[in-house]
Formats: C-alpha cells, structure tokens, sequence
C-alpha cells in the first residue's frame, strides 16, 4: 500500500507541476506586463473595470494590463504580504484609511509630481486631501488617485411619503434634521416605522454625519491628536436616539443590523425611510418588488449639509518595477469618461468633475441626479488622518455608540468613555 | 417506542446537518426580489437558474475547482505519504526523541498562520514558488502535516505489537510484517487521514491567497470570495449558486470513502 500511495503522490505532484502557471511570465522582451489588482465585486462595475482595462490594451500594446480580481475582506493581507515580500501587483484598488497606514511605512510611490494636470484639475481638492498623507518621514505626499466616494443620503418609500403628506426635499432645499425628525412622526404609523436605522457598525456613519453640526470629535493641538465630545458632536447622536427612544419613530430592533438587512422590511412597509449610503440604491433597484415605488433623498442639513468621505483608490507600490506606465494606466483608468462608468458600476459618486456631469450618473432614474449633486458636500473625514482610529474605533467607539444607541448608558456617560478611554488609545500612537 | 424516538431525533439531527446545505440551494434558486422578501420560504416561488448562470459566467469556476481539484489531492497523498512511516516510528520507537518530537509536532499547531506568512512568502520567493500549485501543495503540505502525523501514530498504536511479533516468530522481516500485517489494518486510519487532508486543502484560503497571484492559477475558495464586497454585503445568489457547487466535489469524496473512513475512525478510538 505505502509503494502505491507513494506513486501515487509523485504522480500527482508531477501534475501538479505541470499545472502550476508558475511565475508572473513577465519577460525581459516583448511588451510592459502589469498586473492589477481591483476589488470590485457588483456584476456591472466588474464588468465596467475590464471593459475598460481591455480598451487599454488594444490601445497599448506596449503596455499590457492583467486583471487581478481581489476582494475587500482580504485585500490588506494580501498587500502586506506583498509588500514585505517585494513581489507587488503594480495597481491596485484599496480605500483612503489604508493608504495612511501604507504610507508611512514606505510601502506606496509618492504620485505628486507624477500625474498628468488633466486628471489633478479634474479631481477636487477635497478628495485629493483624502489620499495626502505623511510617509513617515515628515513629508507630505499624494498617495492614490481618489476615485469614488460615497455620501449619506435617504433612501425612502415614496407611497408612504405621499399618503403623510410630508414635503418631498432636493438637493436645493434638502430637509434639516428637525424636518427630518417630523417627518419620521408623520410617517410613524399603522406597524409602520418613519425610519430605520442599521447600525451594527455605527462609527464612521455617525461621524461622517457628525459634520452636519461641525463635530470632528478629534482636535488637534502641538502636534497632540486628542478625542473631543462636545455639544458638536452630541448633536446628531442625540437626534438619533430621541428618535429610538423618545419619539419612537426609529424602530429599535433595526440597530444591530447591517447596512443591506433593512430591506426586506422597507420592502414590506415596515420602515418609511433608510439612511444609508449611496451605494444601498443598487440593492434596492435590483431586489424592489414590483410595482414599490422609492425615491432617494438628499443628505441632512444641520448647520451646513456637510458630510466625511473617505475614496476609493488606486495606487502605485514604491516597489513596482513599472512605475512609470503604471502612473500612464492609472490617468487612462480614471479620466472622466471612464469615472462616470466605474461610478455607475458601483453605484458610487465619481470625483472627476467631468464624470459628476455625464448623463449617464445625473439621470433621475434610481436616484442618480440626488446622489450624484451630493458629491458637493463631501469632506476629508476626520478621522482620516488620526493615528490609532482603528483601534479607538473598534476597541472604544463602538461598544460605546452601541450601548448609547441600546439606552443602556447616557450620552454623557457615552461622551466621557469615548474621550477618556480613547485618549488612552490615542495616547500609545503619539509616544 | 424507544426506536421511533431513536429515528426522530435522528432525523432532527439530520436536518440540523443539513439546513446549511438545503438553504444555500433554496437561496441559489431564488430571485433578487425573493431573497428580499420578509418571509423567506424555503421552497423558491418562481424559481430561477439566473444566479447560477451568474456564478459561472462571470467566474472560471470549473478551471477553479479543476485546480483546487489538483491541490487538494496532491496534497493529501504527499502528506500521507510523508506522514506514514514517520507515525510508524513515533508509535512504535520509545525514548526521549519521541517525546521531543510529539511535542515539536503539537507545538507546531500553536502558531497563529497570520503570524508566519510573511516569512512563509519570502521564503516560496527565494524557491521561485510563488503563483504556482506546486507551491500551494508544498505549504499545505507542511501545514496538514503535523496534525495528520499525531493522527496516524494513534492508529498505528491501535494495531497490536503482537501481530508483528508473530509474524517474525513465522519468519517475516520488519518490513514484511509493516507491509503485510501492519499496512492493511491501517488501511481505515490512512483513509481518514487522506480526508481530513483533503477538506483541510480543499477549503484553505489564506495560504492560495498570498501564494497565488495570477487569475488563471486561482483556486476555488479565491474565485468564491470574489461574489462578497465591503463589511460583510454579499452577491448571495451568485454566492450560494458558486458554493453549492464547490461543496459537491467534497461530498462526492465524502460518499465515495464514507464506509472506509466509519472503520477507520472506530479503529483510531481503541487502543488494541
């Protein structure tokens, strides 16, 4: 038995050999080979990436582009491991909050001076801010091309607006918070909810929605980033809870779920309204029943409509032995036509200027003319450029806003765990 | 009486084994609009092979599970066939090297794989095995090893020294005995194992993830991953056509070796 399975290893090793693809098959001669690596996952905004990569190759025979699917969940293991190991894909797809950490280590090619003014002017200078970063050694640079976002808007079922009578906003008067809040009692009825909010990770939501009232909840002093949890950033965590606990406009059982699980019940009327990102309009076209009408709202006013985005990104590895063409394949992949496409993929808002006007992503259909016109209210978040928000956020924030939310602790108890704890945190990545 | 309770809560078991499995096809057949609804049902109301049409039109899902296929064998023989004579000697061989050796092999199981994978990519670099299955096999290998070697020795322990003993009292040489008195006894044992090391590399992901590089040398669990997205949303029909049908080559195998490996699990549990 032991001479047969060995045969039978050597055997299937020789095939396993023999079906190892084995190397990058990139050659000393014949064209540029880079590899890239992209985490789109909708069917269409697959489909938009390659269509777009395969136009690039016809285009460029010199420069021939391979299309590396990856996926979000992973992606940050997988580039380190690369990283560290010298063998990087020469493009690839990430977020702004994963640049900053990449940055500092030297891991990323320093783009400033590197990209073609046609695309710098197309992109403005807040999205751009999103991908400077210190690389560790003092100097500021640009990182990643920024190349989608996404905003908070309210994604809300229209028979039920019409039959509370309520005022319908745009995005030249959208609602305020407190029209907001009465809205939601009006729509509160019948079993039915005004709103629902899903809130299994409720950090970066609150404080990209934070903005509204100008809360930061970080301030910067000689060099020093500290947690701050001041009437600002109380503002919109107490509109929330009145609404779970006061109003009871807010259905409570909607909280520990993630973004995609309230549909089934905004299907069945059971919510009137979703604040949600952008990006949920896809979900909800694709899986709407027939004959459910919805509309896109546009973001919340508090004091100003602002709003904290990260981007999505493509980046060049400093250790990328085609930096050069990699540099001329990233201003192709994202010059404004080709934006507008990615953005409708993924159902994202597009940074290119050029892009944020095509027809195709300002259309009313599925809210396309709302989400796209809230790009305009979009700012670096806060949180970017902190050192240690991750684990503040996972360790400190969210159990906090999570008890808070549940009206199991005060918002001054929430506010004083939030600082003092977090500043513990904050503390060990300053030192 | 006492029967029929024995084949209901066998049947609830059953069920319970099986929910995951019935679910995903129920959810492979269902339409966007039905997978949204607030009360799911288990049998689809306008059933659909769309997803399914998804899953592998957009994904090389069968070159996937070809390679997959490829590693997941290869690896399980190699382990064996490394493992095996190595189990022999544990078993059967006292002293303070053995001692040693089980517990460099249980020591080995302590160590987070996150924490090695740099390491590990470095070194597949240096041997120009990085983004081939050969390489693959060569990690899962080294991975399935330890734990399939403590695996065997406990079967080889399971089969009585005496056999052997009588068989050289009839004349037979060590290595006669191993092969004719010894080897068929283990036959159960070395079947379980071969299992363990196949589902072990049939489903492993972080290893393929930094090892494989190229689209065409990907195996299954990378194509899978590629129906999910950011902070757990998922293409779930896609998601639940692909996975059904990576899961029927494990329970093909399953069905094919299921008689021998019952044996072989009985025999590793008593000490003969």
């Amino acid at each position: 038995m032991g001479k047969k399975l060995a045969l039978a290893a050597v055997a299937i090793a020789v095939l396993a050999t023999g079906c190892g693809g084995g190397g990058t098959g990139k050659s000393s001669d014949g064209p540029v080979k880079l590899d890239f690596l992209s985490l789109a996952w909708q069917k269409e905004s697959v489909e938009a990436n390659k269509a777009i990569v395969e136009e690039w190759n016809k285009a460029n025979p010199e420069i021939q582009v391979t299309y590396v699917q990856g996926s979000w969940d992973n992606v940050n293991d997988q580039l380190v491991t690369s990283f560290e190991g010298g063998d990087v894909p020469d493009v690839f797809h990430n977020d702004s909050p994963a640049l900053a950490g990449f940055a500092s280590k030297g891991y990323l090619l320093d783009l400033k001076d590197k990209l073609p003014a046609s695309l710098r002017d197309d992109i403005p200078q807040a999205a751009w801010d999103t991908v400077t970063f210190d690389d560790g050694s003092g100097n500021e640079g640009v990182f990643g091309v920024p190349f989608l976002q996404e905003s908070q808007v309210i994604i809300a079922n229209k028979k039920l607006l019409d039959e509370a009578g309520v005022r319908i906003p745009t995005p030249a008067e959208p609602w305020t918070w407190n029209e907001f809040g009465e809205a939601s009692k009006k729509l509160t009825k019948d079993g039915t909810y005004g709103v629902a909010w899903p809130m299994k990770s409720p950090v970066n939501k609150v404080l990209n929605l934070a903005l509204n009232f100008g809360g930061t909840f970080f301030e910067t002093s000689g060099g020093k980033t500290a947690v701050k949890v001041g009437p600002e950033e109380k503002a919109v965590l107490q509109r929330i809870h009145d609404q779970l606990h006061k109003d009871k406009t807010a259905d409570p059982s909607a909280l520990g779920m993630g973004t995609a699980d309230p549909l089934p019940g905004f299907f069945a009327g059971k919510y009137a309204m979703l604040p949600v990102g952008v990006y949920l309009r896809q979900q909800v076209a694709e899986q709407a029943p027939d004959g459910f009408e919805w509309v896109t709202l546009p973001p919340l006013k508090g004091t100003t409509s602002n709003q904290g985005a990260v981007s999505q990104t493509l980046s060049v590895p400093a250790d990328s032995k085609h930096q050069e063409q990699a540099v001329e394949f990233i201003s192709f992949f994202l010059n404004g036509k080709n934006q507008a496409r990615l953005a409708k993929g993924d159902w994202l808002l597009p940074t290119s200027q050029e892009a944020a006007s095509d027809p195709s992503i300002t259309s009313p259909e599925n809210g396309w003319d709302v989400a796209t016109a809230s790009a305009k209210d979009l700012v670096v978040a806060p949180f970017l450029k902190v050192n240690g928000y991750d684990e503040w956020k996972s360790k400190v924030a969210t159990p906090v806003l999570q008890e808070f939310l549940a009206n199991k602790i005060s918002l001054d108890e929430a506010a004083g765990k939030l600082v003092e704890e977090g500043n513990q945190v904050l503390e060990r990545y300053q030192r | 009486m006492r029967r029929i309770s024995q084949y209901a809560a066998l049947l609830l078991y059953l069920v319970f084994l099986a929910f995951p499995l019935i679910w995903m096809l129920s959810t492979s057949l269902k339409t966007p609009q039905e997978m949204a609804s607030l009360n799911p049902a288990w049998i689809p109301r306008e059933p659909t092979l769309a997803n399914y049409a998804d899953a592998f039109g957009e994904q090389d899902l069968v070159g996937a599970g070809l390679r997959s296929l490829i590693v997941a064998v290869a690896s399980s023989f190699l382990t064996v066939t490394v493992a095996l004579p190595a189990a022999y000697a544990l078993a059967r061989y006292r002293g303070v090297l053995k001692r040693i050796a089980l517990g460099w092999v249980l020591v080995s199981q302590v160590f987070p794989f996150i924490l090695i994978i740099i390491p590990l990519f470095m070194v597949m670099r240096e041997l120009d095995l990085v983004n081939s299955l050969t390489g693959l096999v060569a990690v899962h290998v080294t991975f399935t090893l330890p734990f399939a070697l403590w695996m065997l020795q406990g079967y080889v322990r399971s089969v009585p020294r005496e056999l052997e003993e009588a068989a050289a009292v009839d004349g037979a040489g060590r290595m006669r005995a191993i092969a004719a008195v010894v080897a068929p006894l283990l036959a159960p044992g070395v079947v379980a194992t071969l299992l363990f090391s196949f589902i072990s590399s049939w489903n492993e992901f972080l290893f393929a993830l930094v090892v494989l590089k190229d689209p065409d040398v990907m195996t299954l669990p990378l194509t899978l991953v590629r129906f999910t997205g950011p902070e757990g949303v998922a293409r779930l029909g896609p998601l639940a056509a692909a996975s059904l049908a990576a899961t029927i080559p494990s329970l093909i195998f399953f069905a094919i070796i299921q008689r021998r490996l019952r044996s072989g699990l009985m025999a590793g549990a008593v000490k003969g």
